[in-house]
């Protein structure tokens, strides 16, 4: 057999929980932001989790386990592929407010991985903003949730750090360290 | 318990036989009892094993011993006094046995009776405790006495702890009953129970001895080297020899000492020393910084060792130089600055006298100083005592023959050349100054006579002094022959040395020449290889050729030239200039009016100095004027009275003008002084300055900064700058009792703390100083840097290459001088390497590259073709490709379109990179009140309201989109107007025919000659079966077909689209070119059957379509995201940015222009492109007196013009816009420009004209003409020359938002805005709310418009070539898209409607159908002939291919189907070419 050409990097695992104190009822969406010298083959890499509410078995957090199960091919470990969360809950109208945003890279090293994500959003660029988006519900989002994931632009923006997202990963790979690439197993 | 032991003891020993008292008796007794229970039968035990173990050791003694011995450490450790001590001892000796030998005895007797009974009788209780004997009863006594003394409590505790004790004893004493009891009958004597010794106390040298044995202790004294290194080894010292040791951690050298001699005990301790004889440590890790630990909240629930205190400011002891310490202050300091005044070598306001005078004042002063110092005549003293120092040396050789002088000989003449080299110098300088003194006089007097006033009291006397004619020209020439004589000398000199040289040069060549002859004559005799031979010749020397000698001659006579030229001539008198002030100023009345002005100006002008002390002022000195002669004169002595040693003095000059003015002239460093300068000793010193500014006067003074001349011509220009002397001078102050009044000196160098010194550079010197070498090398000698640390190494090599002065400063800062550790990869492989090309293109977002997905990993698997398109456009930027325009002039402009697409390109890939918070975040304005109230009115609201209002959706930005998932839908609905067939029998029928129709259409019906009941007839019944076709990306899709002139479709199509390159992103989706094609076609069915009799069996029709018309939509306009950038002037910019705001809040739909970019990417006020302009004078005079035909033909001239919207050009990024003249050299532009110059030409042909923009139909936001035209407004469609008027139903503009003309801007403010609602007239501010009105009135803006049009006219032959080549590319085209079928070409038919076309051009297009038709009925009689013309402007090839086939000419499929194709070009000027392509088919009839 010929020398690969492409690597594989298959990712399962799930978005395990949530701690967002004095929140309730929220959910997740993620999706995988990666160079252009990915592709997924298989597996979503989008997708959006269920309405979990408190409990008073762990009052603290909100459990999703939402799977994610993912298949990249590659010929350059330049952008590997991020993980992008997104936390979004009612506020105190009701109305969908975004709740938190975090990134992490999936891991390099094949195994299992726990990683925990500390999330944020966006601020008001003043005062009174902050008051009528209060009202209105219509708190300052991210344009796009993926600049979560990328450094430019950033220095621009006023975030407030809120709540933690537990992920899961499974990581497996092949042919990267014939390709040459050396994850310090 | 021991704790309290040894002061109880004392006691016990006391007490122990005191009976117990009475009333613990009992209990005692009791315990007492079951105790001896216990004991007893221990006892037994214990006994019978002792007469065992007696019966078997008779040697039972030592028990005894122990026993007494045992009691010995207890007297020992006793804490009574030594004296007690030996005093009682022997007491206590002797009384002890006896003691003991009676409580035993007692006991036993008492055991005895308990052996009985278990409790004693009271009689023997009595007994016991009465039973009183020597010296125990005193004893009791003093007990007892002191128990008196003691509280009842602790009479208790202590009876307590006798118990116990006695217990105790007991326990002992049984031991000693058994042994007693022994001993007792045995008879021992007392000395054979205890043994007396004297206690064992060792000595304290004899310990030490011991100790010795055991412990070591390092000594403090250093170790010799010699010691701590390797046998026959030399201590080495690595600093020494250049290499980097660190600093090591400091530790006292007695610490160190120690340790190195503990180190030296151990096995191998020498591993622990290094070459330098010294413990081996690693260097100090820690860095002296101050730092502070980081405080995290200031919230509640801190922790209290964290909470912050609060504590006064203490002034800190001095860190810096200058201050001095609170501790020793030492009461003030002065200062004392003294300004005597200030003199101006040049003012603006000098005459040029006084610029002269001026320079003369200057060379006079350099003459004085000449003078003083003398040096020619130093020089010549010299000279002559160097002269005759050599001659008398010589005549000492002669005789003595003392070899030091001779040995000096040729030093001295050297000397002497060396001397007589300078003082020529000297004596030419002199000479010259004495000349230029003479000649600026002359000057002055020349212009004193020409100007016939004077100015300045100058005047320059020249002293004559007679000197003695012949002495003088003795001294001359005698000088002149010793110089002679000397330089002959030098150069025989040289002569005998070049000589030397020579000879022995000649010698090596002579031997070389006879080797060469003896060469020669062996290979003559071989003859053996001639090519070596004259490779031999071909290096012959050369003869050395023999010096000259030098000619006297020659020599004198450049002696006397030089002595001409720099020295007096002989007998000539010696001239002493002097310089006098005591000339008379013209007075003021005499002078002439300019000179009068200048005065006057000089008078107003005035001048103070301000004192600077560490940049602070601290005091100015008064306003003096500054006098005729500029000087002023101040004469202040300011005493600064100062704490710290001065940072920096500096003096400000100021010039006042007038009352108000006061400029800065210039700054003046005064050096501080040094501690010996004291008031009174310290001279005045001139500081010069000088100042940069440009001041032009309007009257004879010369000014500053300006060039002038005193020739008559004006050459020889000069330029003064305003400068100046200040006269001033600084001194310290002396005190009371005459100590000098200065800041202790010590501060000055060492108040710097050496440790920070050392650390930082600029702690010590400040930042200016890095740049400043000197100071920096200075700064690393004091402070003594390590060279070879690795810290200071960048430091160090600056310093020394600025410091040997071989190497230049460079003139770069390098930022990464470990780059080259850092890379990856040699630059050479990088470049060598495809895959990282490929990367680094890609992330230069070149074009080619933006969106290359998956980098090949290996190198192999990157073919050379992908950077073959990008090389070829990088290669070709400047080649022009007239391959593919066919059109020279337009091939120059496609790539001039190019490059400026590439510059705004790159332009806004780096605007794309530069983020604002809108970009990131999305976020809610801030409401108004009354949108704010009305969210809370909301609030109330139900929550799903029984008519819900549409919502406007976020807009959501394209993630992750691929290929499939847009679709473009297009509604089909209906279409009004659609042509008809003619009936070949309704010929004589007027046709109803629209003449709206904007693209030309012909459908030449079936031939007159087909029979009337023909099949086709029944078909045709319908006058025209009309579907849609449209086209998007090649893609195809039609309606059904509907029927009649006005057809109802209402149908959605659905199109894939696809992004180009994959790229979903904003400015990919802007930059697709690809139209959307709407075509309309009608559905002929013809019956296919040929034969008559299968009529019967079935139906066969072949259905043609016939083209009828077709709109075209770019993408970009269903695509459009509007993007702005700004830059003209701020105020216009506000007012037009709140213009646009009030226009919009109230109308928020309506777009509102008043900026536009333009092709340099500025912003321009759009009223500055509106500017009368002359249209082609061929087209005015194609028609002369008719304005509304002449208007046409100019709306089809602009008309014609390419269209280019920018949207394609300028991807996403902005609308740009070109003057109208980069518009007709581009020959491509969109509405905007279109409508630009259409307004501008009739603006030019003297009609009304406003440029609107607004929104139509096809083209979504555009600009259109609206013209007044005899008490109506027209509305022109630049881009088709198209008119309406303003109640026409077709006109494509749907809303009207502005109007704007040449000088303002109009914004619709009526309630409607579709123009056959609105009124036109902008004279009223309720409905055309203007920009330019009473408030803020029309500023006058220059329009950037060229000032007139120059066209260049039409090159008909080129054109001509044009259209045969263009004819040839659409028939090779046609033949291509039918590859199954033969296309064949009807000659005759395409020579027919060549000769048409030009007709059609002619009429616009318009009203000759009917001729035509009739024409070519006659011509083509037996074919049935469908095709159309099609008309476009000329751009380039493409699109008129994509136009043939989307009429879908060539689809048809009749076996004996022919083809025509025509194509005309008309030239217009300027290279406007307005295109005609005829296409047919045609089918024989049968």
């Amino acid at each position: 057999m010929a020398a690969p050409s492409v690597f594989l990097l298959a990712v399962s695992g799930e978005i395990e929980s949530g701690e967002f104190p004095g929140f309730d009822d929220l959910y997740c969406k993620f999706s995988f932001v990666y160079g252009q010298d990915w592709v997924p083959t298989a597996g979503l890499e989008e997708g959006i989790s269920q309405i979990t509410s408190k409990s008073s078995v762990s009052p603290t957090t909100l459990v999703w386990n939402f799977p994610i199960d993912i298949t990249f091919k590659s010929t350059n470990p330049f952008g590997w592929p991020q993980i992008v969360l997104s936390v979004y809950g009612p506020d105190f109208f009701g109305h969908d407010v975004v709740r938190g945003y975090g990134a992490v890279h999936v891991p390099f090293v094949p195994g299992r991985h726990k990683r925990t994500i500390a999330m944020f959003v966006p601020e008001s660029t003043s005062r009174l903003q902050q008051l009528t988006s209060w009202f209105t519900g219509r708190r300052p989002e991210f344009t796009d949730p993926k600049v979560v994931a990328q450094g430019e632009g950033r220095e621009v923006t006023r975030v407030r750090s809120q709540g933690f997202v537990t992920v899961s990963f499974n990581v497996i790979t092949k042919d990267l360290h014939k390709l040459g690439y050396d994850v310090g197993q | 318990m021991s704790a309290a032991r040894p002061s109880a003891a004392a006691e016990t020993e006391a007490v122990r036989e005191l009976p117990p008292v009475p009333s613990t008796s009992r209990t005692s007794s009791a315990e007492l009892s079951v105790r001896q229970r216990m004991r007893e039968k221990l006892k037994a035990a214990r006994t019978k094993a002792e007469i065992t173990l007696s019966q078997e050791d008779p040697s039972s003694q030592p028990r005894g011993l122990k026993g007494t011995r045992e009691r010995k450490p207890g007297v020992g450790l006793d804490k009574r006094s030594g004296n007690d001590k030996s005093r009682e001892m022997p007491e206590g000796d002797s009384r002890l046995p006896s003691k003991v030998k009676f409580r035993d005895s007692v006991k036993k007797l008492k055991q005895k009776s308990t052996l009985q009974n278990d409790f004693p009788s009271e009689e023997e209780a009595y007994n016991f405790f009465t039973f009183n004997f020597d010296a125990a009863a005193e004893k009791l006594k003093t007990g007892a006495m002191k128990k008196n003394g003691l509280s009842e409590e602790e009479e208790v505790e202590e009876e307590c702890d006798e118990t116990h004790e006695d217990e105790q004893e007991e326990d002992e004493m049984d031991e000693d009953v058994c042994l007693v009891k022994d001993d007792l009958f045995i008879g021992q004597t007392d000395e054979d129970l205890v043994v007396v010794k004297p206690v064992d106390c060792e000595s304290y040298t004899e310990q030490l001895k011991r100790e010795k044995e055991f412990l070591f202790i390092p000594s403090m004294l250093a170790v010799p080297a010699s010691e701590k290194m390797p046998r026959n080894m030399q201590p080495r010292y690595l600093e020494d020899e250049g290499l980097y040791t660190g600093e090591r951690p400091f530790v006292t050298q007695s610490n160190q000492n120690i340790l190195e001699n503990r180190i030296l005990r151990q096995d191998q301790g020498k591993e622990w020393f290094g070459d330098d004889g010294k413990i081996l440590a690693l260097p100090n890790p820690i860095k002296q910084s101050c730092t502070r630990p980081p405080i995290f909240s200031l919230e509640e629930g801190l922790a209290p060792e964290l909470e912050t205190v609060y504590r006064k400011a203490i002034k800190m002891t001095s860190t810096n130089q200058y201050l001095v310490g609170p501790g020793d202050f030492q009461g003030m300091f002065q200062l004392d600055i003294d300004i005597s005044g200030l003199i101006f070598t040049h003012h603006p306001c000098f005459s040029r006298e006084h610029v002269l005078a001026a320079k003369l004042a200057q060379l006079y002063d350099q003459y004085l100083a000449r003078k003083q110092k003398n040096l020619t005549k130093l020089l010549t003293d010299k000279l002559h005592a160097l002269r005759s120092a050599v001659q008398y040396s010589m005549e000492g050789a002669g005789g003595d023959g003392v070899p030091v002088a001779q040995q000096s000989i040729p030093e001295y003449k050297m000397e002497i050349r060396q001397t007589r080299r300078l003082r020529d110098a000297e004596q030419e300088k002199d000479r010259t100054l004495l000349k230029t003194i003479i000649k600026v006089w002359k000057q002055i007097k020349s212009l004193r006579d020409f100007q016939k006033f004077t100015n300045t009291p100058m005047k320059l006397y020249l002293r004559k002094e007679e000197v003695d004619q012949k002495s003088d020209e003795k001294a001359y020439e005698a000088e002149i022959q010793a110089e002679i004589k000397e330089l002959l000398e030098e150069c025989m000199e040289e002569y005998e040395k070049k000589m030397e040289e020579y000879k022995t040069e000649l010698r090596d060549w002579k031997s070389w020449k006879k080797t060469q002859k003896s060469k020669k004559k062996k290979k003559k005799d071989t003859l053996v290889d001639e090519e070596s031979e004259d490779h031999d010749f071909g290096e012959e020397r050369i003869k050395p050729i023999p010096p000259k000698v030098a000619n006297s001659l020659e020599i004198e006579q450049q002696v006397r030239e030089k002595a001409e030229k720099c020295r007096r001539k002989p007998g000539e008198p010696i001239l002493v200039p002097e310089l006098t002030l005591s000339g008379s100023i013209t007075p003021t009345e005499q002078c002439p009016r300019a000179e009068v002005l200048r005065r006057e100006d000089v008078k107003k002008r005035s001048a103070f100095i301000k004192v600077l002390f560490n940049s602070k002022e601290v005091s100015r000195t008064v306003t003096r004027p500054i006098s005729s002669d500029f000087r002023v004169h101040f004469g202040q002595i300011f005493n600064l009275q100062i704490i710290n040693w001065p940072e920096s003095l500096k003096l400000q000059i100021y010039e006042t003008t007038g009352i108000s003015s006061t400029t800065l002239l210039a700054e003046v460093f005064l050096p501080v002084p040094e501690t010996a300068v004291l008031t009174g000793s310290a001279p005045l010193e001139e500081i010069e300055f000088s100042s940069d500014q440009r001041v032009v006067l309007d009257h004879e003074g010369v000014g500053s900064g300006v060039s002038f001349s005193f020739e008559a011509d004006g050459s020889n220009k000069m330029t003064f700058m305003t400068s100046g002397k200040v006269s001033s001078s600084v001194s310290w102050a002396v005190g009371e009792k005459g100590i000098p009044l200065i800041p202790p000196v010590s501060q000055q160098n060492t108040g710097i703390p050496s440790a920070l010194k050392n650390i930082d550079a600029i702690a010590s010197i400040g930042t200016s100083g890095l740049t400043d070498m000197k100071k920096l090398a200075k700064w690393a000698a004091e402070a003594k840097l390590d060279p070879n640390d690795p810290n200071n190494a960048a430091l160090m090599q600056l310093i020394m290459i600025t410091t040997s002065g071989e190497a230049h400063v460079p003139d770069f800062f390098r930022l990464e001088q470990l780059q080259q550790e850092f890379n990856f990869v040699s630059d050479e492989e990088f470049n060598r390497s495809k895959r990282f090309r490929l990367l680094q293109l890609r992330n230069e977002e070149v074009a080619e590259f933006r969106n290359y997905k998956q980098v090949p990993l290996h190198e192999r698997e990157i073919s050379e073709k992908i950077f073959q398109d990008y090389e070829k456009r990088v290669q070709e930027r400047d080649v022009i490709d007239s391959k593919n325009y066919l059109d020279a002039h337009r091939a120059v402009v496609a790539n001039y379109l190019q490059k400026v697409r590439e510059s705004v390109i790159k332009r806004f890939l780096i605007a794309k990179h530069h983020f604002i918070l809108s970009d990131l975040v999305n976020e809610e304005e801030i409401p108004g009140l009354g949108i704010l109230g009305l969210g809370l009115f909301k609030l109330a609201e139900p929550k799903r309201p029984l008519r819900p209002r549409r919502k406007e959706r976020k807009k959501v930005t394209a993630q992750n989109l691929s290929d499939g998932d847009i679709k473009l839908l297009v509604n089909i609905i209906r279409a009004y107007d659609i042509p008809v067939r003619k009936p070949v029998m309704s010929k004589l029928q007027q046709p109803s025919k629209s003449s709206r129709s904007f693209n030309e259409m012909f459908a030449a019906s079936p031939s007159a000659q087909s029979p009337p009941n023909s099949p086709d007839w029944a078909f045709n019944q319908v006058l025209v079966r009309p579907f849609v076709e449209v086209s998007f990306q090649r893609t195809v899709c039609r309606t059904t077909t509907a029927e009649g002139p006005s057809p109802c479709w209402n149908e959605e199509l659905e199109l894939p689209f696809r992004a180009p390159n994959g790229d979903y992103s904003t400015h990919s989706l802007q930059s697709v070119k690809d139209e959307v094609f709407i075509n309309v076609f009608d559905e002929v069915l013809h019956d296919a059957v040929e034969d008559d009799h299968e009529r019967g069996s079935g139906i066969h029709t072949r259905i043609e379509r016939h083209w009828l018309g077709c709109v075209k939509i770019p993408f970009t306009t269903i695509y459009f995201q509007a993007r702005f950038d700004t830059q003209e002037d701020e105020k216009l910019l506000q007012a037009a940015e709140k213009y646009e705001a009030e226009c919009t809040s109230k109308f928020p739909s309506r777009q509102c222009l008043t900026t536009v970019i333009d092709l340099d990417g500025k912003t321009v006020f759009i009223t500055r492109y509106i500017k009368p302009l002359n249209p082609p004078q061929e087209l005015l005079d194609a028609v002369p007196n008719r304005s509304q035909t002449a208007a046409e033909l100019v709306a089809r001239y602009v008309a014609l013009i390419p269209f280019l919207p920018d949207s394609v050009s300028f991807a996403g990024i902005c609308d740009l816009w070109s003057t109208s003249d980069q518009f007709l050299y581009l020959l491509a532009g969109d509405e905007e420009e279109h409508a630009v110059l259409l307004c501008n030409y009739f603006l030019g042909m003297g009609k009304k004209a406003w440029l609107i923009i607004g929104n139509a139909i096809p083209e979504g936001p555009t600009a259109y003409v609206l013209t007044l035209e005899q008490s109506q407004y027209v509305i022109w469609n630049p881009s088709t020359g198209c008119f309406y008027g303003q109640y026409d139903t077709f006109c494509p503009l749907q809303n009207v938002y502005c109007l704007i003309s040449c000088d303002n801007i109009w914004f619709n403010m009526q309630e409607y805005d579709s123009p056959g609602r609105i009124y036109f007239d902008i004279s009223k501010p309720k409905l055309w709310k203007p920009f330019f009105s009473r408030s803020l009135p029309f500023p006058g803006l220059r329009s950037v418009q060229p000032e007139e049009l120059t066209y260049e006219h039409s090159d008909k032959a080129a054109a001509l070539e044009l259209q045969s080549r263009i004819e040839k590319i659409l028939k090779d085209k046609i033949m291509e898209w039918r590859p199954t079928r033969p296309t064949r070409w009807n000659r005759y038919c395409t020579s027919t409607l060549r000769n048409f076309l030009p007709l059609l051009e002619q009429n616009q297009g318009k009203d000759v159908e009917d001729d035509h038709q009739a024409e070519l009925q006659k011509q083509l009689g037996d074919y049935r002939v469908s095709g159309f013309p099609i008309h476009m402007p000329y751009s380039e090839v493409r699109p008129l291919i994509e136009a043939v086939h989307s009429t879908r000419v060539h689809t048809i499929d009749v076996s004996n189907v022919e083809f025509a194709l025509a194509v005309y070009i008309h030239a217009y000027p300027q290279n406007v070419l307005s295109i005609w392509i005829y296409v047919a088919s045609l089918v024989r009839n049968r």
